[in-house]
């Protein structure tokens, strides 16, 4: 069994997540080798042969030329499955190359399941196994799901990927960075956050007052911040902040796989949330089945005590 | 112009799922069926884009599933849509992201459009391929979580959302495809007005069978849920109870009442 992993690279850097891909084909048991537009010198540690494409030449994101990348080192390699990281990337250029190829893509997996696929649905509430139908499969593998044991090690067999046509549909403008952080949430020791179960605006002082009593920060999930009830420097996940601090009070939040990304390496989690079946509950070490606007103004006045 | 918008009805993600009796997907009964979040962004997207051209686009709202999903599309009309198309399919469940991406590029085919939204993925099966699907069916330039769109003289500028709160910008031309992210507009409420008129909107109904000739590339063997891994701690009952035995264990196993 063949796996080509697909590196990604991002402003002149080697993501980690690229390891990823690695743990993952291991547990598979496949032999893998890897395709990366990217440089020379941010290739992978990687013990086996990596297509490397020139992102000089070929950006960093330019789908369509990124996916007949993909397709050569295919026909090169003849895999039985390409795997990619769910990710803005990997989302974005594997239902190209699996068009291409006509071939059944899994999205996001979590876990191997007897050479089936496991994939979470229903916002995390249920799975799926999934079997692929098709002579080659794609892969997107959920991010932070497969990590590699130990360093990663090895120098890879360089092989260069080149196009005759370069015409491509999207152009690529550039990087907008992230906005000013007002604060530091990495650095809280406590951090109380506001989901989307804390109802409206005018409920969020009571969380920031949790927040206060506890001697912590403010975090909110990324529908509280969309909704413009808290600045976007207080969002933790996956395109907010990732945080690990000692205490992680989550009021109202379900625990969508993009917010328990960016939280989940707290040293202790309490939820607060009337349904008792929300995701959080799979992480958290503490379920307080309650309404959180019931619930937290009790405990912050016992709190200040 | 003429404008394409892909929605998907699914059930509120608060509900309590089980698997149905063929064990490969959700049980619908007592679900409360809306119209997918991703996609609302979606419609709302188009209409803005409408307005911004004095209202010269056309935009068709298109829906693949059982009769429920008309409500759906009546909100989407409701929100400004013009027109709209329910591919019939009670066993929409049983199709892969690719079939319902071909039923869709079938569709697509025979009107001309020049810009289709889609949600970037549906909150129930969260696959993110079908919108993609059915741009590389078409031709058409694709790019996926836009949370920034702005449209001039044929060009689309799209901030695509990536990890860590950074953005990426890119450009494309009609005829285009872009999936829509959380938070890249406000969809607006549909006013009483707008729902009285939507009622009177075409909606034009065509069995799956006419438009899907592909096979599965992919299925589902079982739907379930996630085994509870244990060991946390449930607190049910009386809100002060509650409290004392919250207090109880924070102060024995973390530093932050020491």
């Amino acid at each position: 069994m063949k796996a080509l992993l697909i590196g990604e690279y991002r402003q002149g850097k080697l993501l980690d997540s690229t390891y990823e891909l690695q743990a993952f084909a291991t547990q598979l048991g496949a032999e893998s080798a890897m395709m990366l537009v990217g440089d020379a010198a941010e290739a992978p540690k990687f013990g086996g042969r990596l297509y490397l494409a020139d992102a000089a030449k070929y950006g960093e994101y330019n789908p369509d030329l990124h996916k007949k990348l993909v397709l050569e080192a295919v026909a090169k390699e003849d895999p039985d499955y390409i795997i990619f990281v769910h990710s803005s990337y990997g989302w974005d250029l594997a239902p190209r190359v699996a068009a291409a190829l006509k071939a059944g893509q899994v999205s996001e997996v979590v876990s191997i399941l007897d050479g089936k696929f496991e994939v979470t649905c229903c916002n995390g509430k249920m799975r799926r196994k999934v079997s692929p139908k098709s002579a080659r499969t794609v892969l997107t593998i959920q991010a932070g799901a497969f990590s590699l044991q130990g360093e990663p090690q090895g120098a890879p067999q360089l092989e260069t990927l080149d196009l005759a046509e370069t015409a491509a549909l999207v152009e690529f403008v550039g990087y907008e960075a992230a906005e000013q952080k007002d604060v530091d949430l990495t650095r809280a020791e406590v951090i109380v956050s506001a989901g989307r179960g804390v109802g409206k605006k005018d409920n969020i002082p009571t969380i920031a007052a949790l927040a206060r009593a506890l001697g912590g920060e403010l975090g909110a999930s990324r529908p509280v911040v969309d909704a413009g009830w808290v600045p976007h420097s207080h969002q933790v996940g996956t395109t907010g902040q990732t945080v690990s601090p000692k205490l992680y009070v989550a009021c109202g939040i379900s625990g969508a796989i993009q917010h328990l990304a960016g939280m989940k390496k707290a040293d202790f989690i309490v939820a607060i949330n009337k349904d008792k079946d929300a995701p959080i509950g799979e992480i958290a070490d503490v379920l307080v089945v309650a309404d959180v606007m019931q619930f937290v103004p009790a405990m912050t006045a016992r709190c200040a005590r | 112009m003429k404008i394409l918008v892909c929605i998907k009805q699914v059930p509120d993600m608060e509900s309590r799922f089980k698997p149905n009796s063929e064990g490969t997907w959700y049980d619908e009964t007592d679900l409360a069926f809306r119209m997918n979040e991703y996609d609302e962004y979606a419609v709302e997207q188009a209409v803005q884009l409408k307005e911004q051209l004095g209202g010269e686009p056309e935009i068709t709202v298109l829906s693949i599933g059982p009769d429920r999903v008309v409500e759906a599309i009546k909100k989407a009309l409701a929100m400004g849509a013009d027109r709209a198309v329910q591919i019939q399919d009670d066993k929409y469940y049983q199709k892969d992201p690719w079939q319902i991406a071909s039923a869709i590029a079938s569709h697509a085919r025979t009107q001309n459009y020049d810009l289709i939204f889609t949600g970037m993925q549906s909150q129930d099966r969260g696959s993110a391929q079908v919108g993609v699907n059915v741009a590389e069916m078409l031709g058409f330039a694709c790019a996926t979580t836009l949370v920034g769109f702005a449209y001039d003289s044929g060009t689309i500028t799209a901030k695509r959302e990536l990890e860590g709160g950074i953005k990426g910008v890119a450009k494309l031309k009609l005829p285009a495809l872009v999936t829509c992210q959380l938070g890249l507009n406000t969809p607006r409420y549909p006013t009483l007005p707008n729902i009285m008129k939507a009622k009177k909107k075409e909606l034009v109904v065509q069995p799956i069978a006419e438009l899907l000739k592909e096979a599965e590339l992919t299925a589902t063997d079982k739907m379930y849920p996630p085994a509870r891994k244990g060991g946390g701690i449930v607190i049910e009952g009386d809100v002060n109870d509650q409290i004392d035995r919250l207090l109880g264990i924070l102060k024995d196993k973390t530093t932050v009442f020491r």
